[in-house]
């Protein structure tokens, strides 16, 4: 015992007490920062040009709050869940053994990717110059009927003037939509490329059809690769939104702040509270990625694993109990 | 050449037959004409050297590989194609996926899903397939697990089990789907020599319940031990076969004398 006690107190020498290395170029650069800070404090506290009490004063008002949760809020909702499903089904287009329908999802990714988003809405805001009424049927119902011998056969369900449909909403969903999708069509490749070939075999060795090996195995996997980048994507639409003021559509934040700035000549105060507004929504969207990825990533990595490890051990010992009964 | 092949009648005990199986990767012919028969309960060794087209036989057996000639059978039933009027007919997505489901696969890594507990793992097909309750599908799982000596891990996910515990929730998963035959393509090579034994173990328990299995290996010992029929493959065609213990004592062929040599 009194051996042992020695020894150790041997073996441990006394704490290292050595002059930490000095880095006064940080200090430089945080006496900078500092100077730099207050700077812009004191621009945004006295430049009368910001016009603070206006600007909070507007930006709660009901058109533009309106604005917020249908042209902003619904909207990046309505185009993201579009995109994703959409890039799901031309992602797996993109992988299908058939040439054709590989040939025709490449078609579709590199015209949206390659035409600008602005340029697009613009052209979505103005398609409905191509028909007066969009209706839903039996296409080529009348070149059909002639050859029949019919003149002038419709064979149509329903359909709506375009006035009403392909024109500020709809018109906006659908660029950003079919945009979207092109983009996700990539991320969603990219994550089910990166599932190892050997997890399609054993499900189809199990006799996996290729629906449920997809959904059940490949897809689950591949959401690790895609959820970030559709983190990304979400925010970057959202901010995108505002480029719904070139379509136009009027029931949009942008568009609303935009609206009173250039009626009440304050356009710079609500630029800056167009700032604000995104600032606030984009950072709520982090935090819900942050937790998103969290989620996916069980099974995986150093954090994700640990908590895996407590969750195995609980249900190890509920399912062996199971087992004794 | 046309084969004039005759489906083996049913009611005959041979589980696997195949034919004059040729399968080429582009310009790379891998198999150049498998003859192959194992009867029921039969313990089937696979032996040959690396890039002799062991596994590509093994994958076209429960048609993960496409064959360009020939035919296979499993328990009567011609694999992957349906023979209608004298002509072949090649099968749908889910009929190929329906003849699956009686054949058993373990792999060299294991391919467990890693999003789901090793529960998890070994009820998912039985949930989508058989469609077994959850209940009696767990019941079942556990009692599988246990038999290979996993009932303690049903909660953990494959990343926190050894390569052994993954390989043998490997072959649990595939039980569970009540298999007639099991391929296996070489399940100890990518486990540490310590853990091999575990898995060769519950591979004879696997063979002394009378399992149908093809198994690619280069456990001598296994194929000497548990093996009835034993098949040495060489450049895409079978060199030797025969009972397993005569073969490894007196290799008949140049070719198996030199590999065996090498890995005894
Ligand atoms: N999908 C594929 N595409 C192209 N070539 C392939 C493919 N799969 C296998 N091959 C080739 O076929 C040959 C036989 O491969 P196979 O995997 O069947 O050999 P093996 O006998 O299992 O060898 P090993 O002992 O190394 O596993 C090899 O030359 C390999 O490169
Ligand atoms: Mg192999």
């Amino acid at each position: 015992m009194t051996t042992e006690e020695a020894t150790t107190a041997r073996a441990r020498p006394e704490p290292i007490k050595a002059v930490p290395v000095r880095h006064p170029g940080r200090w430089i650069a945080v006496a900078v920062l500092a100077v730099l800070t207050a700077m812009f404090v004191h621009l945004l506290v006295t430049n009368k040009a910001f016009n603070w009490s206006f600007m909070v004063d507007k930006m709660f008002r009901p058109p533009i709050i309106e604005g917020l949760l249908r042209g902003t809020v619904l909207m990046t909702v309505s185009a993201m869940l579009i995109g994703v499903t959409l890039g799901v089904v031309i992602a797996v287009m993109r992988l299908s053994d058939n040439p054709i329908l590989r040939g025709v999802a490449w078609l579709y990714t590199w015209f949206f990717r390659a035409v600008p988003r602005l340029v697009l809405l613009a052209v979505f805001g103005n398609i409905g110059i191509l028909w007066s009424r969009v209706e839903f049927g039996v296409p080529f119902d009348t070149q059909l009927g002639q050859l029949f011998g019919i003149d002038n056969l419709q064979l149509r369900l329903f359909g709506f003037s375009s006035r009403d449909i392909l024109t500020g909403f709809m018109a906006g969903l659908l660029g950003l939509a079919l945009s979207e999708a092109a983009y996700m069509a990539e991320i969603v490749r990219a994550g089910i490329q990166s599932v190892d070939p050997g997890q399609t075999e054993a499900a189809q060795a199990l006799g996996l059809s290729r629906g449920q090996l997809l959904r059940r195995v490949v897809l689950p996997q591949a959401m690790r690769v895609i959820i970030p980048p559709t983190g990304n994507e979400t925010i970057a639409m959202l901010k995108d939104t505002s480029l719904l003021l070139y379509v136009p559509v009027s029931v949009e934040l942008f568009f609303q702040l935009d609206a009173v700035g250039k009626r009440t000549f304050q356009i710079f105060p609500m630029y800056v509270a167009a700032c604000l507004w995104y600032l606030f929504l984009t950072s709520i969207l982090l935090v819900g990625q942050y937790f998103l990825e969290r989620h996916f990533g069980k099974g995986y990595g150093t954090s994700g694993r640990a908590r895996m490890r407590l969750r195995g051990m609980t249900a190890e010992a509920g399912g062996s109990a199971g087992v004794v009964k | 050449m046309p084969t004039q092949a005759t489906a083996p009648t049913a009611g005959s005990d041979l589980m696997v037959r195949a034919e004059q199986v040729h399968k080429s990767f582009g310009p790379l012919e891998v198999l150049k004409g498998i003859d192959l028969e194992v009867r029921a309960g039969e313990v089937c060794c696979l032996l040959g050297p690396s890039g002799s087209g062991k596994s590509t036989f093994l994958r076209c057996i429960n048609h993960l590989e496409k064959i360009d000639a020939g035919r296979i059978w499993v328990d009567g039933d011609l694999i992957g194609y349906r023979e209608r009027g004298g002509k072949l007919h090649e099968m749908r997505d889910r009929e190929v996926a329906a003849q699956r489901r009686a054949i058993g696969m373990v792999f060299q890594r294991f391919n467990l899903f890693p999003h789901m507990t090793v529960l998890g793992n070994v009820t998912e097909a039985p949930l989508l397939l058989r469609q077994e309750k959850k209940a009696q599908a767990r019941e079942r799982a556990a009692e599988l697990l246990e038999r290979v000596g996993l009932g303690d891990k049903l909660g953990a996910y494959p990343g926190q089990l050894s390569g052994g515990q993954q390989q043998r929730v490997a072959i649990a998963r595939a039980l569970a789907m009540r298999p007639k035959l099991m391929l296996f393509d070489e399940p100890t090579s990518a486990l540490d020599p310590e853990l091999v034994g575990e898995v060769l173990d519950t591979m004879k328990d696997l063979a002394r319940d009378g399992m149908t299995m093809i198994v690619v290996t280069h456990e001598i010992g296994f194929a000497r031990e548990v093996g009835d029929h034993l098949v040495f493959m060489d450049g895409g065609v079978v060199v030797e076969q025969g009972d397993p213990r005569e073969v490894i004592a007196a290799p008949k062929h140049e070719r198996t004398q030199a590999f065996l040599a090498k890995v005894l």
